[in-house]
């Protein structure tokens, strides 16, 4: 069990640097994830972690050590790798135990800890096959137990499910989720699907071309998104992104209605700034098929173009200022494209972003 | 009437076939049967005689042919060996190369270009004992005022005879290695460093595990290539001095061509052959087994 630092951690290739001095603390047993677009960084920062790419610049600790300089092995961590990595040659058991063989430790402490990691798991019946036998979430399983089975002070997990089917990929989701709890660890987890990311990080942390955009638990990133680029990588569906004018106390969108500004960016803006309106579909919502809002709201036409049952609800498209626009029906009735619908956006769940910086303003 | 018609797959084969019996079938045949004969090239007559296993009593009962046998077994144990260590400390080190690599690759292959025959006469110069490489190199050193006689006296002609299969062959393990070594997958590499594994123990429980298989091919290749072994050694000791050196085939070769005893030689030829047969086999099995190891057989 140890903590994790990273101080202005820079990694380059050649000329080329795709780690723009990243700085983190992750606690003990904190379970962190990383999430970004593709070609971010975020394997190359766990990979820095873990001892597999050199460190160009800056710090990472684990624990009270400095680890720049020592290799993977005296870093006491285990890594699940995205495509399973697992040693061909040996059997499950074999692939479970090598760590602790490597460790000298004696023969039926390693039996005691394969029977114990496959068991958690559910790989007892399979131990005596090769993973060439196995099915990919088996093998996924098999990559797992083999990081757990030497009770490590940080695991690292590289896009564990992205090569698992949907169904399965929901599955072993609950099932490291539990593991966490079971197995109190330090964990560091990439991923860049961010319903993973919601479901299983205390915190999360969302990068972008080599830089830290924002970090936060779940719902610190969702309620309080720093800027434009988190509040449409974090939920489903993106959140919709207006761009208007602060004019005379409200907000001008542009070619569209005004809308008052919300409640705490009030006293933030100035005149005539540029600025971007943001706010989830479940906070624009039909008149009579929305959720009570108590808090100030504002009433705004639009006319809806495209609708998508989920049954308990409607997803509705629609132009707004320009731009699509996603909202939510509660109680749905059957809605025609073309037809003309009074909506209620909820100005205390609106969230205003500078236009230049992209920065939030709340 | 119906005029008879050879079916049409035998006559499209019948090219390949007639090729076949005549290049292979007829002189195996013909070998074979020689060596229940007294065949000797100077008086074919001799060739009509049959005489059974004679020919074979003869060969299993001659301590010279089983010195030679040894022998062969001796120089191809310790070529094998040694050539498959230096051809993969060989390979090691150019994988680690990563400037240059393609021009050390070709210059590896040099010595595979060279005729077994001029390795031969290379050799044969560098050893000589008077005007030789290493003699003059010893002597100017200091470190011997005697010419060591490195082609005559027994062991160190092996020792010679050794040192240039080597030095032609070390390249057949290094190039095959150094194939192998490209298809390891860099990730459970990656994983057993993480597992807590020294570069020697990841080379060790992962890396040779991959190239065990390249390694039994290149073993099997050079087993038969040594078990054949004729040009150095003619050409460097001729297997004298009196038959310190010889070996099967340089023996084999001489009986036929030199004693003219053909009948003989193809009897002792025929059970060198199993040798070769017998090593072929053992390192097949090998290599089925690693690829079944690592999941790589159908
Ligand atoms: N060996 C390398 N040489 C040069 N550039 C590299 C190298 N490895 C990675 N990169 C670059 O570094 C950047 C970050 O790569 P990284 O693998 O960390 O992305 P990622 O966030 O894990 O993406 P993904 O979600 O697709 O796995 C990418 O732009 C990639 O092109
Ligand atoms: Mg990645």
């Amino acid at each position: 069990m140890a903590q994790v630092h990273l101080r202005n951690v820079v990694k380059k290739y050649g000329q080329l640097q795709v780690v723009h001095g990243i700085n983190l603390e992750i606690e003990d047993n904190e379970f962190v994830v990383l999430v970004g677009p593709s070609g971010c960084g975020k394997s190359t920062t766990l990979r820095m972690i873990a001892g597999l790419e050199d460190i160009s610049g800056g710090e990472v600790g684990i624990g009270d050590r400095v680890v720049n300089d020592l290799p993977p092995r005296s870093r006491n961590i285990s890594m699940v790798f995205q495509n399973y990595a697992l040693y061909p040659h040996m059997t499950v058991r074999e692939n479970l135990g090598f760590s602790l063989k490597i460790a000298k430790r004696p023969e039926a402490e390693i039996e005691q800890a394969v029977d114990e990691a496959a068991g958690i798991l559910s790989l007892t019946e399979y131990l005596d096959r090769k993973p060439g036998a196995l099915s990919g979430g088996q093998r996924q399983r098999v990559a797992m137990g083999r990081a757990i089975v030497r009770h490590p002070d940080v695991f690292l997990f590289d896009e564990p499910l992205s090569n698992l089917d949907a169904k399965l990929r929901t599955q072993m989701r609950t099932e490291i989720k539990k593991l966490h709890q079971k197995v109190k660890s330090t964990i560091v987890y990439v991923t860049h699907d961010q319903v993973e990311a919601m479901t299983l990080a205390d915190r999360i942390v969302i990068m972008r071309d080599g830089h830290i955009e924002q970090v936060g638990t779940p719902l610190e990133v969702f309620e309080k998104p720093a800027n434009t680029f988190v509040a449409t990588f974090i939920g489903s569906p993106p959140m919709n992104l207006l761009d208007g004018q602060v004019q005379s106390g409200k907000i001008a969108l542009d070619g569209g209605p005004s809308v008052s500004i919300p409640e705490q960016s009030r006293g933030k803006v100035q005149d005539g700034q540029a600025v971007i309106l943001g706010f989830r579909a479940d906070n624009l919502m039909p008149v009579g098929h929305s959720m009570p809002m108590p808090g100030e709201h504002s009433e705004l036409g639009m006319t809806v173009n495209l609708s998508e049952p989920l049954g308990t609800e409607t997803l509705l498209f629609g132009t707004l200022a320009g731009k699509e626009v996603q909202a939510k029906m509660l109680h749905p009735r059957p809605v025609a494209p073309g037809e003309r619908l009074e909506f209620q956006l909820d100005l205390t769940r609106c969230h205003l972003f500078d236009a230049k910086t992209q920065q939030s303003l709340g | 009437m119906t005029r008879f018609r050879l079916p049409t797959w035998f006559v499209l084969l019948l090219p390949a076939i007639i090729v076949l019996v005549a290049v292979v079938l007829i002189p195996l045949v013909l070998s074979l049967y020689s060596s229940f004969t007294p065949y000797r090239l100077t008086r074919p007559e001799s060739l009509y005689k049959w005489i059974g296993t004679f020919n074979y009593e003869k060969a299993v009962k001659s301590a010279h042919f089983w010195a030679a046998f040894g022998r062969t077994v001796l120089l191809l144990t310790i070529a094998l060996n040694l050539e498959m260590l230096m051809g993969l400390g060989l390979a090691l080190l150019v994988n680690r190369v990563t400037y240059g690599q393609r021009a050390l690759r070709t210059l590896m292959m040099f010595p595979m270009m060279f005729s077994p025959v001029l390795v031969g006469f290379q050799f044969k110069f560098i050893f000589n004992d008077n005007v030789g490489l290493v003699n003059n190199a010893l002597q100017s050193l200091g470190l011997t005022d005697v010419a060591i006689p490195w082609l005559v006296d027994g062991k160190l002609a092996f020792m010679s005879i050794l040192a240039a299969e080597m030095w032609s062959s070390t390249s057949v393990f290094a190039i095959l290695i150094l194939a192998g070594l490209f298809a390891v997958p860099r990730d459970p590499i990656e994983a057993a460093k993480v597992d807590g594994c020294t570069p020697w123990q990841s080379f060790r429980h992962i890396t040779l595990p991959y190239i065990m298989p390249f390694i039994y091919i290149a073993l099997a290749i050079r087993s038969l290539d040594v078990a054949r072994a004729y040009d150095i050694v003619q050409i460097m000791t001729n297997g004298g001095p009196a038959r310190r050196t010889e070996l099967l085939w340089t023996m084999i070769g001489r009986t036929g061509y030199v004693d003219a005893k053909m009948g003989y030689a193809n009897a002792m030829g025929y059970i060198s052959i199993f040798l070769a047969i017998f090593f072929t086999i053992y390192f097949f099995r090998k290599l089925n087994a690693a690829r079944t190891e690592l999941g790589m057989a159908g």
